[in-house]
């Protein structure tokens, strides 16, 4: 009985202890972060280091907005792109395809979004640079970039390798989630909703817009959200293909970097302590960066859905 | 229980029939669900479907306005015909044939929206977007479903603040707002308290007269209290179809009479 | 124009537009599968397999050091990160339920499955690689356990919820303290679901590539010591890809493939418990 009382009482302390351990190494996270990037900090202030342009190891000048943009920008064209298509996906796997299609397609999507995205990156690395500087640069110059003000967005020769490159790739790897997402919100949609829609005379693309959109919009926006989130903070796909040169490049066909980028490149390069802290403080940068996005996604968007 | 009669029995009604179904059989994959069903449904009164559950009654239901098309694997036999037409045709204009035939759901199902948009939902489908006219047959439509005055003075608040008998009444009003000539009804009041139940079968009887209709429901005591005519169903078939006063007084068949007086289901 | 007939003109394009959407996404996808199929079966052989670590501008040697590095780190990962995810994931179902604790426990617990991977790389490298001046394979588990964790709370949490509480009561009505009730009781009842939670989590930190580069960074030799750097058949990927070798380019497609199937075969594990569990 004795021996009882203690295994009851030890198994429940150390329970607590261990879910205490999860907040613990989240806090420990932040202010590790938070320590390292303390010299980088005192020396550059935040504003500075934020909108500084100038990242120079061997002079000690470290300023962190080309990262910065490169991070933002190529997030923002990754979702632009991946979204449509993943609500494409969506909406076909949940009322287009036929049904003995649905199941093994959604599978499909689901075990592509499994794959690890370095396997994204070679991909980019070994054949989709090449097909962009072959195929599709051509183009690019003979349309978007004959255009007055952002004609020089898509001007310049590059060997394939650069923002725009990086961002696609990325959307790529981001599409299997993100349409896995919006399929699962689509499919929370009572039947007997979407039949009543049907039952008044509606079209699919009636039901879609009016009832089963409207209805899942919370979760779809908390996915693309996430699916953002894991954009800002993806390393392997991009690394290949971005060109890791730490400016903002004029046109978005040319080499950049952003902070997954220069903290894959040099981090183990650092041989001052400047330049590490500076490193540091990039990584604390896209910790505070993701955490707001998750926390923006999951709880005012995903947390409602649930409930 | 077996089924160890062919015995049937059913009546012509003396109205004019709205929907004539004639040897239907209907198919889940294999499964043989509805056997060979043929009666007349009477234009301008309300006909229950009653039996035991598993008996067919909602699958029946859901052939006149061919909801079962919108999964795979379903497939009908036979002809079931709307004024003449038969609405089985593989190329029928489902469409077409939805706006005609309207349908209330077990449950409420309000769409996400506002409680005017869902009654106008319909109407906009059709194609009308004059603001004065929709507001004119919201409003008709609201007060035909008897809730126009719980809501007359929010109708841009979403409809889900509505009570569960608020909800199902906006669905009815939805459903009538595009004056249909047939409304179905699938077992409308199973979620429903006592009092929201007696107020929908209200709304049932006050459309006599105007509309045809057709009710599935569990409980026979409804059944008896507003249709006029009533079909019993069992296991897929079609047992007995008469008026309703007939069917709960004197039933002509075995089955018939063991399943109302409650002697099983 | 017929407004019956002007709904279901816009249906139509709009279905063919959603269809082209799926097979415009499904072509990069395939694609991208292709790709690393062709590539990757192509540089496969015994020799990649088994062989030693090949020397620069050497045109043989293969994956060993890589793929037992890479076993080594993810199983110790395990080792760490499963205990105390299933720990804390029975704290929150069995003991904080829906208290304040457990909840901020919760929440922060979803979050941390979503940083970004490559931030806890450089936590772990603050934390162990700077003050033991050295990269080791002990650090590379570490920061994999930490990602892994997350999940792991997540899905024992929902999966213990899952249990019905009379389950619980009637284990308590016989007298038994509360840890024989998780350990006898509710463990047994939820315990494919555990599983599937625990494969899906190898099968999402095996790929990942980002938390290991200045971690266990990479070996060019075999070991088998964690506290000693070493390589994985990522960032073996990594560098092997960026050389200038065709030879090493070649490793790494072959490195690809087998890391594909370990992770994949690892995630369809995972489904088939889960499968099975939801038929019984």
């Amino acid at each position: 009985m004795r021996k009882d009382f203690l295994a009851d009482w030890s198994f429940g302390k150390i329970a607590l202890l261990s879910a205490i351990a999860v907040v613990v190494i989240l806090v420990a996270l932040f202010i590790v972060l938070y320590r390292e990037s303390s010299l980088a900090i005192s020396t550059f202030g935040v504003w500075k280091f934020v909108t500084s342009t100038v990242w120079n190891p061997p002079l000690e000048k470290f300023g962190g907005a080309p990262a910065i943009f490169g991070t933002i920008v190529s997030t923002i064209i990754s979702i632009a792109i991946a979204v449509p298509v993943a609500i494409g996906i969506a909406i076909f796997l949940t009322e287009i395809a036929p049904h003995f299609l649905r199941t093994p397609v959604g599978v499909a999507i689901e075990l592509l979004a499994a794959i690890p995205s370095i396997i994204y990156g070679m991909w980019g690395l070994f054949f989709f640079a090449p097909f962009m500087r072959d195929k599709v640069q051509p183009i690019i110059h003979a349309t978007l970039g004959k255009f007055p003000v952002i004609g020089q967005w898509f001007s310049g020769y590059t060997p394939g390798i650069g923002l725009l490159t990086a961002s696609i790739v990325l959307s790529i790897m981001i599409l299997p989630f993100t349409a896995a997402i919006a399929r699962d919100s689509f499919k929370m949609v009572p039947d007997i909703l979407k039949e009543s829609a049907y039952a008044l005379g509606a079209t699919k693309w009636d039901v879609m817009k009016d009832v089963v959109i409207p209805y899942a919009k919370l979760g779809v926006i908390g996915g693309i959200i996430l699916s953002l989130g894991r954009a800002l903070g993806e390393t392997m796909a991009v690394t290949f293909v971005m060109g890791n040169q730490p400016v903002i490049p004029k046109s978005l066909l040319e080499p950049a970097t952003s902070i997954t980028v220069t903290l894959a490149n040099e981090f183990t390069e650092a041989d001052t302590d400047l330049y590490l802290s500076s490193l540091f403080y990039l990584a604390l940068i896209l910790f505070v960066m993701s955490f707001i996005v998750i926390v923006v996604g999951k709880f005012l968007f995903l947390k409602k859905v649930e409930r | 229980m077996e089924l160890n009669t062919k015995e049937r029995f059913i009546i012509e009604p003396a109205e004019p029939p709205k929907i004539v179904v004639e040897n239907l059989n209907f198919y889940y994959g294999n499964k043989h669900a509805l056997k060979n069903i043929s009666f007349k449904v009477p234009e301008k009164r309300i006909t229950a479907l009653i039996g035991p559950s598993g008996c067919g009654k909602t699958t029946l239901l859901r052939c006149f306005n061919r909801m079962h098309d919108l999964y795979p694997g379903n497939r009908y036999e036979g002809r079931i015909l709307l004024d003449g037409e038969n609405i089985l045709e593989k190329d029928y204009d489902l469409i077409k044939l939805r706006s005609r035939v309207g349908m209330v759901f077990q449950k409420p199902t309000a769409f996400p929206m506002s409680i005017f948009d869902n009654v106008a939902y319909g109407l906009r489908l059709k194609g009308i977007k004059n603001k004065s006219e929709l507001e004119d047959r919201v409003e008709k439509a609201l007060k035909d479903a008897a809730l126009w005055d719980e809501v007359k003075d929010r109708l841009k608040d979403p409809a889900s603040g509505l009570s569960g008998g608020q909800q199902q009444r906006l669905c009815i009003a939805r459903a009538i707002a595009v004056e249909p000539e047939v409304l179905l009804f699938d077992e409308p009041t199973s979620a429903l308290d006592p009092i929201s139940t007696a107020k929908i079968e209200e709304l049932v009887v006050s459309f006599r007269d105007k509309l045809t209709i057709i009710i599935v429901t569990h409980n026979m005591q409804q059944a008896a209290r507003v249709s006029d005519y009533t079909a019993f169903m069992y296991l897929g078939e079609l047992i007995e179809f008469n008026r309703t006063e007939d069917i709960f007084i004197t039933p002509k068949v075995k089955l018939t009479e063991d399943y109302i007086t409650g002697r099983f289901g | 124009m017929d407004a019956f007939k002007k709904r279901k003109i816009i249906n139509n394009f709009v279905l063919v537009l959603s269809t082209l959407a799926a097979l415009l996404g499904l072509i990069w996808l395939f694609w991208i599968l292709g790709t690393l199929l062709y590539k990757g079966l192509g540089s496969l052989s015994l020799e990649v397999i088994l062989g030693d670590p090949p020397a620069p501008g050497d045109n043989h040697g293969g994956l060993k050091h890589a793929i037992v590095g890479q076993t080594l780190i993810v199983l110790t990962a395990a080792v760490i990160g499963i205990p105390l995810g299933i720990l804390a994931g029975t704290y929150l179902s069995e003991y904080g339920k829906s208290s304040r604790i457990a909840n901020i426990v919760r929440d922060l617990s979803d979050i941390m499955m979503s940083i970004p991977s490559i931030v806890v790389g450089t936590f772990i490298y603050a934390l162990m690689v700077k003050p033991l001046g050295h990269f080791s394979g002990l650090a590379g588990s570490l920061s994999l356990a930490i990602m892994m964790i997350p999940i792991i709370v997540r899905t024992t949490d929902d999966m213990l919820r899952m249990v019905p509480p009379e389950l619980r009561e009637a284990a308590y009505a016989l007298g038994a303290t509360k840890f024989r009730v998780i350990k006898d009781v509710v463990y047994r009842a939820a315990i494919t679901g555990i599983i599937t939670g625990v494969i899906l989590s190898v099968a999402r930190i095996g790929g990942e590539t980002a938390p290991l580069l200045f971690t266990s960074f990479n070996n060019n030799f075999f070991t088998l010591n964690m506290l000693q750097p070493m390589a994985s058949l990522t960032v073996t990927m990594y560098d092997y890809a960026m050389s200038p070798y065709k030879y090493w380019q070649e490793l790494a497609w072959a490195a690809a493939i087998l890391l594909t199937f370990g992770v994949l075969g690892t995630n369809i594990l995972g489904r088939i418990v889960a499968h099975y569990k939801f038929k019984k």
